[in-house]
């Protein structure tokens, strides 16, 4: 909307005011809603191309906003399909868990709680018993898929990892299961965690090979 | 039923568990202190402690409190209560007023954690809290001078 | 807010209603409910006159007719009253007058009002003169007591003396005796350099409350019974219901009642939450035949095509057309958008109303126009005036949002009221989503700007046309909408601004400093391109313009002084400076700006000058100074309310309508420059410099002007 072009410098952040709050890009919304079962890829005989072609489905989860959103490549986490900065302002802290006086428990809770009768385009705070912001050698934020698959298997980048543990991570964790049940007015990530953890497993179980950097 | 204590008083509530925080500490039980000023967690006027931490009363259940210890502005006592009011009037922080309960209620909370803190570690407390009046100048020197009486 | 228009004549009021003694006070409030702190002095407080009680507690309570939502009139009316009574500090209160529109008049505006930046500026003398007033009524009554001749009595922080008898009182043991004096019908008043109280920083009397949650606003107030009702509005302006169904809402618990009001959908509840929540489920069919459905960049294209067309003439000096022709010139152009803004005070709009025993009913909120308000509400309660009282209460900010013609507000709160009917008291309000989507913004402008320089560096020519909505619902000439560019304080010897009225189903409002909001920017930020495209620098080449003696240069040159305008800056600081008048005060401010981390511009430190007369509390003066320019930084860094394809509107709460953050306030320093000239208003003429004094900054940063507001998008922020 040319009414809200700004000054040169920046125009590249910020062409807009508006779209995007609720509407995801074209482009997440299509097949947003499903994944693709492990079996399905069973027609791909190279071993290393299908384990690219299951980490690239599994792909749809780990670049989600829901879940880059609290990956961040800053101090700060961001927010909505839009992947804007939090509003208010909150940063890292220690442990991920926010600033002295302004951690994630001071709107946070241990569940989504609904907002009533307030902003159509705030329906609910969302809430986890972990939430927090994974550490910054976990940034995903501006990475491409190939570079977050080789961070998950880099021991010094996956919060030191086995890919056991790496799977058992993705397939059960609490807070990563958060994704799938964002809240109401969040669009959750596609399929569900099972179907995600068994792509991961047959990834793993297929070399853990990375899509080109 | 939801019973939790405030300002040191035990509390019960049974109607809807849906209602926040807030609106059990303004409609039913008369605090008026604790402000209403967006209702979605971005202004921060509704600055409580739940169980010893700022916690926005606005996006807070009270089904959720069950068992817990809430503070308002009425009820904070100790020192580094005492030091913020005293600094705030000190520097006639307030203009309109209706957003400083919240305000106070950070800055103690910050002062209970850290005693002496630095313009960042105030700026990183104190952005969840909005005021309209601008008045954050005074505010950051408030805490600094509350942080030095307390020294004292 | 502004006194542009707002009738008669100042002498009028002066020699008719600008010091009413011995007038019955007689604030009927309800007991059981509460009202406004601080409360005045305990016990029996004595009327001296209209605007002055002294308790036999010996406090002394102002009563102020102007509503203190931050800018400081308690402190400031009480400090008046105070000097001249030579009263102490502390003993000093002060509460809101009743509604009055005679008594309590503006005497800028002949009615009761607080804006346009005027209530130390018109209370002055009338506040002086209550005060004197009082002290020459407490002294005759003591010397009466005492039998010694009133001329050898002194006083002093509140003591009355009399040297030759050794007799000394307060001024409580007196009140009663000093209430039954006759006033004197012209109380001498202090020669200025006698000033004891006026001039100093005085602590503000409104502070203590509002640091221990004391401090009552309309929202606070709670009697028994109290109904809690929110309205159901349209997304777009100008849409009514078509139809509704309530069959949810009424089933949620703590929901009483739903009725359609003019405004929409009135939800009652037992409690806030129910009616939030019973609002919520509502399901409202709107009718948008009549609604504005035009894009906010729609509006904007349609704002431009204007600049081709003949305008109002605001002003027209030289010949514009003739020196755009000479030789030799360089010409700049600029075309700059201004957004609609919300107000956004932290307490949105609210009222509550009683019914007494006699049918009468008592409305408690925080409004500028107070009269009004009682008008509207009679009418739409069927009472007569007398029936209706208003009851000022502290206001969380305002920033004009609560100064309206006609109380639209009122109307709607007063509608929710009568049709529940009943005697049970009921509480209005807005959410912030009602408010941020109610209209009444700072209109949108659209200014084009065309300017000349020739070979020597001088500005010869400058024009300027400005398209947006009249205020004052104007078909000619808005003064409010040039403001401030028809007034060019700059030496220029050809000179044209027009404007151009735009009429939309959005509703329009003044908006902290009016029409200076945008003059003020797009005068500085032009003025500054032209002078900076012949390399001249911005202080000395704006000082180049003014008279050497005019207050506009003593702001400009003390605040580049301030700042040490002209030092060598580190690499990625560059520094813009900016000079407004409103509201006859002169502001001039230095910002010191980067390109944060983020993209987005950095202020570090402000340096702000204000002339404005005689300083009645230099500290409440400095604290207005570092508020307008936190709100009018806020503003041009960040707000905007857009209506999307549709004409929806885009923004709801503080998440994409946002507000400066602490961690986004610059350093202040401000001074003030010594004067004796009469007072005049400190409440907004701190916002309009600080958005071109920034974006001067920004340009020499970027090299890029900043031709559209706000700077940054919520999207990148």
């Amino acid at each position: 909307m040319k009414i809200t072009l700004l000054f040169s410098g920046i125009a590249v952040n910020c062409l807009v005011v508006g779209v995007g709050i609720m509407l995801a890009p074209a482009s997440k919304a299509q097949n947003a809603g499903s994944l693709r079962p492990v079996e399905s890829f069973q027609s791909i005989s190279d071993k290393r191309a299908r384990s690219v072609a299951l980490f690239e489905e599994a792909g749809k989860v780990i670049q989600h906003p829901r879940c880059v959103n609290c990956h961040p490549a800053t101090e700060r986490p961001l927010q909505g399909m839009s992947m804007r900065p939090h509003q208010p302002p909150v940063f890292r802290g220690d442990a991920g868990m926010g600033l002295v006086g302004m951690q994630c428990n001071t709107c946070h809770s241990e569940q989504n709680t609904p907002v009533v009768g307030q902003a159509d385009t705030l329906k609910s705070i969302p809430g986890n018993p972990a939430w927090h912001l994974a550490p910054i050698e976990m940034a995903w934020e501006g990475k491409t898929l190939g570079q977050i698959c080789e961070q998950l298997k880099d021991q010094k980048r996956n919060g030191e990892k086995t890919m056991a543990e790496m799977v058992e991570h993705m397939a059960h964790d609490e807070l990563v299961g958060w994704g799938w049940q964002p809240g109401d007015g969040r669009e959750p990530v596609p399929g569900t965690q099972e179907e995600f953890g068994k792509l991961i497993q047959a990834w793993a179980d297929t070399g853990a090979a990375c899509p080109s950097p | 039923m939801v019973t939790f204590t405030l300002n040191g008083k035990t509390r019960t509530f049974d109607g809807d568990p849906e209602t926040p925080l807030l609106w059990v500490i303004r409609d039913f039980e008369k605090l008026t202190g604790t402000k209403y000023g967006c209702g979605v967690a971005q202004c921060g006027a509704c600055t409580v402690h739940l169980d010893g931490m700022p916690r926005r009363s606005c996006i807070t259940p009270i089904a959720m409190i069950d068992g817990s210890d809430v503070i308002t502005i009425e009820g904070i006592a100790g020192k580094e209560a005492e030091a913020v009011q005293t600094a705030w009037a000190g520097l006639d922080v307030p203009q309109c007023g209706y957003c400083q309960s919240g305000q106070i209620m950070s800055a103690v909370a910050l002062l209970q954690m850290v005693p002496k803190p630095t313009d960042d570690e105030i700026d990183g407390a104190m952005t969840g809290n909005l005021c309209r009046c601008a008045t954050y100048h005074r505010i950051r020197a408030a805490i600094h001078n509350a942080a030095n009486a307390m020294e004292g | 807010m502004t006194i542009h228009d707002i009738t008669t004549s100042r002498r009028a009021f002066l020699a008719g209603t600008g010091l009413v003694i011995g007038v019955a006070i007689a604030p009927k409030f309800l007991s059981a409910a509460r009202t406004g702190v601080p409360a005045g002095g305990a016990g029996d407080l004595k009327p001296m006159n209209a605007f002055v009680k002294i308790g036999t507690d010996d406090t002394v309570t102002v009563l102020s007719k102007h509503i203190e939502f931050g800018q400081g009139p308690f402190t400031g009316l009480a400090t008046l009253v105070a000097e001249e009574l030579d009263a102490d500090w502390s003993q000093m209160r002060a509460v809101h007058s009743p509604t009055d529109n005679k008594i309590y008049a503006n005497l800028a505006f002949g009615l009761q009002g607080t804006g346009g930046s005027s209530s130390i500026a018109n209370a002055y003398e009338q506040m002086r003169k209550a005060g004197a007033t009082a002290r020459a009524m407490l002294v005759a009554a003591a010397a009466e007591e005492w039998k010694v001749p009133a001329a050898e009595i002194t006083v002093e922080k509140g003591r009355m003396k009399h040297a030759g008898s050794g007799k000394e009182s307060g001024f409580g043991a007196f009140a009663d005796m000093a209430s039954r004096q006759t006033p004197p019908a012209d109380p001498k008043l202090k020669d200025p350099k006698d000033f004891v109280l006026i001039g100093t920083d005085l602590p503000k009397l409104d502070t203590r409350e509002k640091t221990n949650g004391a401090a009552i606003f309309t929202l606070d107030i709670m009697p028994d019974g109290l109904l809690t009702a929110v309205v159901a509005h349209p997304k777009h302006f100008g849409a009514v219901v078509k139809s509704f169904d309530d069959t949810d809402a009424r089933k949620v618990m703590g929901v009483v009642d739903i009725r359609q009001i003019p405004q929409g959908i009135a939800v009652y509840g037992e409690n806030t939450f129910a009616a939030l929540k019973g609002r919520d489920e509502l399901r409202i069919d709107w009718d948008l035949s009549k609604a504005e459905t035009r894009s906010s960049a729609e509006l904007a294209a349609e704002y431009i095509r204007h600049f081709d067309k003949p305008g109002l003439e605001a002003t027209n000096t030289g010949d514009v057309a003739q020196a755009f022709q000479q030789p030799g010139l360089q010409t700049v152009e600029a075309q700059i958008v201004f957004p609609f803004l919300a107000h956004a005070p932290m307490e949105p709009l609210d009222a509550v109303f009683i019914k007494a025993a006699d049918g009468s009913v008592d409305i408690y909120n925080g409004a500028q126009f107070p009269g009004f308000d009682q008008q509207v509400a009679a009418k739409i309660l069927s009472l007569d005036e007398t029936k209706v009282r208003v009851n000022t209460q502290l206001a969380g900010g305002s920033f004009g949002r609560k100064a309206q013609f006609g109380s639209p507000y009122m109307q709607e709160a007063a509608s929710v009221y009568a049709a529940i009917g009943g005697d049970r008291p009921l509480k209005h309000m807005w959410t912030r989503e009602d408010d941020i989507q109610g209209g009444f913004y700072r209109p949108m402008y659209a200014h084009k700007m065309r300017g000349a320089v020739d070979a020597k560096g001088r500005i010869t020519a400058w024009e300027q046309i400005i398209v947006g909505q009249s205020i004052m619902a104007k078909a000619d000439l808005d003064s409010t909408s040039v403001e401030g560019a028809s007034n060019l304080p700059y030496r220029i010897p050809n000179l044209k601004v027009t404007s151009h009225n735009v009429t939309l189903p959005i509703p329009p409002l003044w908006w902290r400093s009016v029409g200076h909001t945008h003059t003020g920017f797009a005068v500085e930020t032009f003025v500054d391109e032209l002078l900076t495209r012949v390399g001249r620098d911005p202080v000395e080449g704006r000082l180049a313009l003014l008279d050497a003696a005019s207050r506009h240069a003593g702001v400009l040159r003390k605040a580049a002084e301030m700042a040490d305008w002209g030092v060598t800056l580190p690499e990625g600081r560059a520094r813009g400076v900016a000079v407004v008048e409103s509201f006859g005060s002169f502001v001039a401010q230095v910002a010191d700006v980067s390109v944060g981390a983020d993209g987005a511009p950095r202020v570090h430190k402000v340096w702000c000058a204000v002339d404005c007369g005689v300083a009645v509390n230099p500290n409440i003066i400095k604290a207005q100074m570092e508020g307008g320019i936190g709100y009018g930084l806020g503003a041009v860094l960040f707000d905007a309310v857009t209506l999307d394809k549709g004409g929806r509107i885009m923004q709801s709460n503080f998440h994409d309508y946002r507000s400066i953050r602490i961690n986004e306030m610059p350093d202040v320093s401000v001074e003030i420059i010594k004067s004796t000239e009469k007072p005049t208003g400190v409440g907004e003429p701190g916002v309009p410099p600080i958005g071109p004094a920034v974006a001067n900054a920004w340009r020499k940063l970027t090299d890029a002007p900043v031709r559209q507001l706000p700077i940054v998008s919520i999207m990148s922020s």
